[in-house]
């Protein structure tokens, strides 16, 4: 077999050979050879053109055969703004594609060698220069203005009223905490971090002990919702791709993204026409074996559906008692209240809220 | 062959000044060919070396296109090569990172990097600005043994049991850092890290020659305003290389400490295989702005010396002046220092400051202007020439397309914005192909066709250059032109496979054709090195300035002798680009030709110019002889 190969390669490479030492042959005694420019050239000036007719008809035809698949269903506010600036700015491209596509490849058919004419000595025009320097210089000043404009409204501060989630990006999963019902999220310790805190929540800080962890990402529709991200091992990166969402999650340094989500997964799925629709959270930051996989489930129900899901989640503490261990003692009884009765304790805590301004 | 041919020119010609000839052919067989100071010498070695390397790195991606084409083939057939790396007839998600890597580092740096300028800022600076060699011929010839060194290392790494570096050519640690996190950071890693230190004193010893060079060798007459464009995009790579190769070395050396001292520049608060890592307080996006502080201007490291070449070449084959040399000049200036503080645009995602991404996203797209100036000038260039379709110019004219697509593309990346949803997908990876791999690679090609007859004194076959132009460009399209499309719809790079996320299911066929174009573009490259390696001892005998160009190369003897010019070195009484001048009976007026010999084509201000008369020199006279 490898012989069968190395032959067929050498027999190949022989008959090139044969082929190129004929052709120059041909050439030498034809005088080509000696010929400035022959048929190659006038056929190479031809093929330019057609290329450019051709491959115009190629990029056309796929790209809107590939259209469907584009830029999937914008689901968040600033998504439908930055969809929009993606199609102006290629629109403009586009146009400077075309254009200089079309000079590009029809200049080497009109301007081909030919023995009579003599190319024109053209070696400036400052106007023409000044003309093309000012002109991709103000259409890029407003790209760039509005394409500002859209990055500081982005990365603004997250509104008050936002949904606080927690990603954190580990070999080879996402884990997903949520504030509960304080909503506040505990501190974190990497140094905590054991087979079931996984999240390495804090138990020294109170606002921990409410914190839950969920299997998928639960967001409200219509609400901002405020993503802290962080990585526990290496470099990991939030993709949300229906939401615009992309951030990076760096250990060690927490970074963030806010965003309103626009649309539940009922509504994408009718929307679509795809009952098995979903959303997805995945990693765009090379982290190793697993990064292809690094997929997580996002649902967005409606604000309401939302708040009950919320209610009914369990927190880390009520589900790993033993962890009452790590609650520093001044704050064990707060501690277990709250694993029996949540809600109870936030009314406690909202009353000494209420006495503690009283008596201000 | 070569020798006697020398030999025969010298004799013919012992009046002449000497003491350079005496170079010639006296050594033997290791200082002439392997330990030679000779530039032209190295820039050959430069040459072939990056060819291997790009065999290398072509052949890496074809494997892991494999993979992404045809997610579900059984790969037991590549056993021969890759070993265990294919298990169960599939192949390790491990080391096609590996292979993402290594296509990578090896195409920026060992191909674009050392292959294109390496071999053509050697070989053409003494040449083009009329020098005996560079500054310091040993420096230079250190040059490249550190550059075989580095490839010696970065090539071995391939075939160690963890095998090589896998985090991606950016090597951003803590992946890079922890032999934990996968096994190509550990042995891997430390070989890419000191193959690359090695790569930089290379490349650095490199960029002084060249600078040096440029700066104090230029012949009588050759001024900076007579500079052929291709000197300029020399130099200026060579000074963006000197400033910032050093930020590289610096990355690297702290991530050596990282990985090796126990020191925490770039690890923080890490919790891996079960264990508390003690590192405290440093910071990973700090290597990235180390990283890219090279990795931006290291773009316009591999694409400046390609439009260098394309000027010329372009020029030479529109028997036409450049349009706007004064501008190109300018374009290139700005691009070289404007190169310096785009780096951020890389990282608008990492977590950085917002206001930082505005004002990177500002400075990013103001690089655009000189670059569409760029390209404009390059078609009025055509505009009214009198076009000669030699390989080379196919490969320029090509580079220009790809450097137009490619750049476009640049102007929606640039865009903070829109980056948020772009960052790291396949829209990225379409763009730096086309912008800078393909556009360089084209810039090679256009180079090596068209100074292959002074590098050898024989020509390619010019027949199956076209076959090789057509497809490789046309390949280039249909490998790159569809990755836009799978980039709009979100899929990741450096994905293993695409079947795990119901969003990055579609264009499985996209998938599979990108991957068939690649092979078949990648087959077309074969072709081409037949077709070079055949010329060189095969191909149809050169004359002395087989392109009729102006620049001062084509002055030298078919095979010049180490010293360049058997006489004295050639005056320069004019710009490079004096093709088609009205009056002139020629289409074109090299360089060496003084204003007083063509009355009949100076411009009012050359007629003024005119007390600069020199004798002519007769060497090029000397040489038509020595060749009939």
């Amino acid at each position: 077999m490898t012989l069968l190969i190395i032959t067929s390669v050498v027999l190949v490479i022989i008959i090139i050979g044969l082929i190129v030492r004929a052709q120059s042959l041909i050439d030498i005694v034809t005088g080509s050879a000696q010929k400035r420019a022959g048929f190659s050239n006038s056929f190479n000036a031809l093929m330019f053109p057609a290329f450019l007719v051709f491959g115009f008809g190629a990029a056309i035809w796929t790209a809107i055969h590939a259209s469907q698949y584009f830029l999937p269903e914008a689901a968040s506010e600033h998504g439908i703004i930055t969809d929009k600036l993606f199609w102006i700015t290629m629109a403009v491209i586009g146009v400077v594609f075309f254009a200089t596509h079309v000079l590009l490849f029809t200049f080497p058919f009109t301007y081909q060698y030919k023995e009579n004419r003599k190319a024109y000595y053209y070696p400036d025009n400052h106007k023409l220069e000044l003309i093309w320097t000012l002109i991709p210089a103000v259409v890029l000043s407003i790209l760039v203005f509005t394409g500002l404009k859209a990055w500081t409204d982005i990365t603004t501060t997250a509104p008050s009223n936002s949904t606080v989630v927690e990603l954190v990006g580990k070999q080879f999963n996402w884990i997903v905490r949520y504030p509960g019902i304080d909503s506040k999220l505990g501190k974190h310790n990497y140094r905590k971090i054991d087979a079931t805190n996984d999240a390495g929540i804090d138990f020294a800080d109170r606002n921990g002990f409410d914190d839950f962890i969920s299997n998928e990402v639960h967001l409200p529709k219509g609400v901002p919702v405020h993503l802290r991200i962080r990585a526990r091992d290496v470099l990991h990166s939030v993709f949300m791709p229906h939401f615009r969402v992309k951030m990076d999650a760096v250990p060690g340094m927490p970074t963030q993204f806010w965003f309103t989500p626009t649309k539940s997964t009922e509504d994408m799925r009718t929307e679509l026409g795809n009952p098995d629709f979903n959303f997805e959270l995945a990693c765009t930051e090379v982290c190793g074996r697993g990064h292809f996989g690094m997929r997580k489930l996002i649902i967005v129900h409606e604000p309401e559906d939302f708040q009950k899901w919320l209610r009914e989640q369990e927190s880390f503490l009520a589900k790993n008692p033993d962890y009452l261990k790590s609650v520093p003692e001044g704050l064990k009884k707060l501690a277990a209240l709250q694993i029996k009765n949540p809600q109870a304790v936030k009314q406690v805590e909202e009353g000494e809220v209420v006495k503690t301004q009283a008596s201000l | 062959m070569e020798a006697t041919e020398s030999k025969i020119l010298d004799h013919g010609h012992a009046h002449h000044d000497e003491h350079h000839d005496e170079h010639d052919h006296h050594g033997n067989f290791w200082t002439n060919y392997i330990f030679s100071q000779d530039h032209k010498v190295i820039a050959k070695q430069f040459l072939i070396t990056g060819l291997m390397w790009a065999f290398l790195g072509g052949g890496l991606s074809i494997i892991f296109r494999l993979q992404l084409g045809f997610p579900n083939m059984d790969m037991s057939f590549l056993k021969p090569i890759l070993g265990g790396w294919i298990e169960e007839g599939k192949l390790n998600p491990e080391f096609y990172l590996a292979m993402v890597t290594m296509h990578g580092t090896i195409m920026v740096f060992f191909v674009l990097t050392a292959g294109l300028s390496g071999t053509f800022s050697n070989f053409l600076i003494p040449l083009q600005i009329g020098a005996r060699d560079m500054a310091s011929g040993f420096l230079n010839m250190l040059s490249y043994w550190f550059f075989f060194v580095s490839s010696v290392l970065m090539f071995t790494s391939l075939f160690i049991e963890t095998g090589p570096a896998s985090g991606g050519w950016v090597i951003y640690p803590p992946l890079s850092a922890l032999p934990q996190a996968m096994p190509g950071s550990g042995l891997g890693m430390t070989l890419w890290l000191s193959s690359m230190a090695i790569f930089i004193i290379s490349s650095l010893l490199g960029s002084i020659n060249y600078i040096t060079t440029v700066i104090n060798m230029r012949t009588k007459g050759m001024t900076f305003s007579r500079l052929p464009l291709s000197i300029w995009a020399f130099l200026v790579t060579a000074i963006i290389g000197v400033l910032s190769f050093p930020v590289l070395f610096s990355a690297a050396l702290l991530l050596i400490f990282d990985r090796s001292f126990g020191t925490s520049f770039f690890l923080s608060e890490i919790y891996i295989n079960g264990e508390a890592l003690p590192n405290m307080g440093g910071s990973p996006i700090l290597f990235q702005h180390l990283f890219w502080f090279l990795g931006h201007p290291e773009v316009y490291i591999v694409l400046l010396p390609a439009l260098g070449i394309t000027s010329e070449v372009i020029a030479v084959n529109s028997r036409k002046p450049i349009f706007g040399y004064k501008a190109m000049i300018g374009s290139i200036l700005f691009i070289g220092l404007i190169s310096f503080i785009v780096w951020a645009h890389h990282m608008f995602v990492t977590g950085m400051n917002p206001f930082l991404g505005s004002i990177f996203m500002f400075l990013t797209l103001i690089i655009a202007v000189p670059s569409a100036v760029k390209a404009f000038n390059y078609i009025a260039t055509l505009w009214r020439g009198n076009l000669i379709f030699t390989t080379g110019m196919m490969f320029s004219i090509g580079l220009v397309s790809l450097f137009i697509s490619g750049g476009l593309t640049g102007i929606v990346l640039g865009n903070a914005a829109i980056d948020i949803q772009l960052h790291d997908t396949y829209f990225v990876v379409a763009h730096f192909h086309l912008v800078m791999g393909s556009a360089s690679f084209f810039g090679m090609m256009a180079g090596v066709y068209h100074w292959f007859p002074k590098m050898f004194g024989r020509m390619m076959n010019d027949k199956m250059g076209y076959v090789h132009f057509w497809m490789t460009f046309i390949g280039v399209y249909l490998v790159f032109f569809p990755m836009h499309y799978t980039g709009i719809a979100g899929f990741p790079r450096r994905y293993y496979s695409f079947t795990s996320f119901d969003a990055f299911k579609t264009f499985t066929d996209l998938n599979m054709f990108i991957s068939v174009a690649a092979m078949i573009t990648f087959s077309a490259q074969l072709l081409f090195a037949f077709n070079f390696f055949y010329s060189i001892f095969r191909g149809r005998r050169a004359t002395l300035n087989p392109w009729k160009a102006n620049t001062l190369e084509w002055t030298t003897p078919l095979h010049p002798s180490h010293g360049n010019w058997v006489g004295e070195i050639p005056t320069v009484y004019r710009w490079p680009y004096d093709y088609s001048k009205p009056g002139a009976p020629d289409d074109f007026i090299p360089q060496t030709v003084p204003y007083a010999h063509t009355p009949e084509s100076n411009l009012p201000h050359e007629a003024d110019d005119i007390e600069e008369v020199g004798e002519i020199p007769d060497v090029i006279e000397i040489n038509e002889k020595s060749v009939s």
